[in-house]
């Protein structure tokens, strides 16, 4: 049944929030840390457990992947819906900082990749 | 008239799927005569998308009341549950051998990022430690800026463009992440974990990794979604303590 995988997607997803919330709680931090990669471990791993047993597969695999493929489209309306002109409108100083620390991390990319590779 | 926009105004969500799908093929269609597929029709869709945000306000084109569906179908949400289901195309094994890379990635994307965004705006005659703080923590994502400017009680003006700062850095990432890929090697799951933690910004990530190769996206937004928590930690306490020492 679709249904099952996109359940089984919705249990991660909510629990990965819960923990995520939780540790924000405990950093004293207002929100969620890391909500969606405890989702996205969590749901990895229940994969591969289910698999061994043979219950993950057909329909119930459907119902997840049909939402993995939605994420473009989502990240597109996504983008349609940012605060664009605010951010043209903040001024040199928002848009220099804005551009300028960022493209410093683009360069240390493939200085910390070297790490654990290999 | 009247009718047709009864019938939108109840189904936003789903006029967002037609609106998206069309935006999206014509992107593809664009992508094949016009660049030969040397940019991918993804990335001309999302550059669309933030062309068409101009035409709104606060909350880009969904403003206006016969687009609003376009709010819930690229809202937090279902950003975050398509993107947990990503994970399913991920290797688990290659999430492991990456996980100290990711973590030293995400430390040094927040401090570098948060330092740059402090030396920045110094030169630019902001001198005071709160300024400061709130501007570089506006320069790490649009969401650890005017948390960090609201806890240690930054002016209003310096929050806006904090966050204006981390907007401008989500566009700058979905725009140049396909263009500068190859030169900094981000084509394989270690790197993807390393860039998550680096940039950080959840939507730059995700859009930046979605143009560029959708195999990446669950490795980068695994780090990325640590990086927000980590910085509203980090910038109103260690980093903005620092500074005031410093100042």
């Amino acid at each position: 049944m679709t249904i099952y995988g996109v359940a089984l997607l919705a249990f991660c997803f909510l629990i990965g929030k819960l923990v995520g919330s939780l540790l924000g709680v405990l950093l004293g931090v207002n929100g969620d840390v890391g909500g969606v990669g405890f989702a996205m471990v969590l749901l990895m791993s229940l994969n591969l457990y289910l698999k061994d047993k043979e219950w993950m597969k057909g329909e119930s695999k459907q119902g997840i992947l049909f939402w993995s493929k939605m994420y473009l489209p989502v990240i597109v309306a996504m983008a349609a819906t940012q605060n664009v002109n605010a951010a043209m409108s903040g001024g040199s100083i928002a848009i220099i900082v804005g551009i300028l620390a960022t493209a410093v991390c683009f360069l240390l990319v493939p200085i910390i990749a070297k790490i654990g590779k290999n | 008239m009247d009718i047709i926009e009864k019938i939108i105004a109840k189904n936003g969500l789903l006029f967002a799927f037609l609106l998206v799908g069309i935006v999206m093929f014509l992107s593809s269609i664009v992508a094949k005569k016009v660049f030969r597929n040397k940019i991918p029709g993804v990335a001309i869709a999302i550059f669309t998308g933030l062309f068409l945000a101009t035409f709104g306000g606060k909350k880009g084109l969904s403003d206006i009341p016969l687009f609003s569906g376009l709010a819930l179908l690229g809202g937090s949400m279902l950003r975050d549950f398509t993107v947990v289901a990503t994970a399913m195309g991920a290797d688990l094994n290659k999430i492991k051998q990456a996980g100290l890379a990711g973590i030293v990635a995400l430390l040094a994307g927040i401090f570098v990022t948060f330092f740059m965004g402090v030396a920045i705006a110094y030169t630019m005659g902001y001198t005071d430690a709160v300024s400061l703080t709130t501007i570089g923590a506006g320069a790490c994502t649009y969401i650890v800026g005017p948390v960090t400017g609201s806890a240690i009680g930054a002016s209003s003006d310096v929050i806006a463009i904090s966050i204006a700062a981390g907007v401008i850095k989500t566009i700058f990432v979905t725009i140049v992440t396909p263009l500068i890929a190859p030169s900094i090697q981000l084509d394989n799951p270690h790197s993807a974990v390393v860039f998550g933690g680096l940039i950080g910004t959840t939507s730059g990530v995700a859009a930046g990794l979605a143009a560029t190769d959708p195999k990446l996206v669950p490795y980068g937004a695994l780090t990325a979604t640590f990086y927000t928590g980590l910085g509203c930690l980090l910038c109103p306490s260690v980093l903005y303590f620092f500074l005031k020492a410093v100042v």
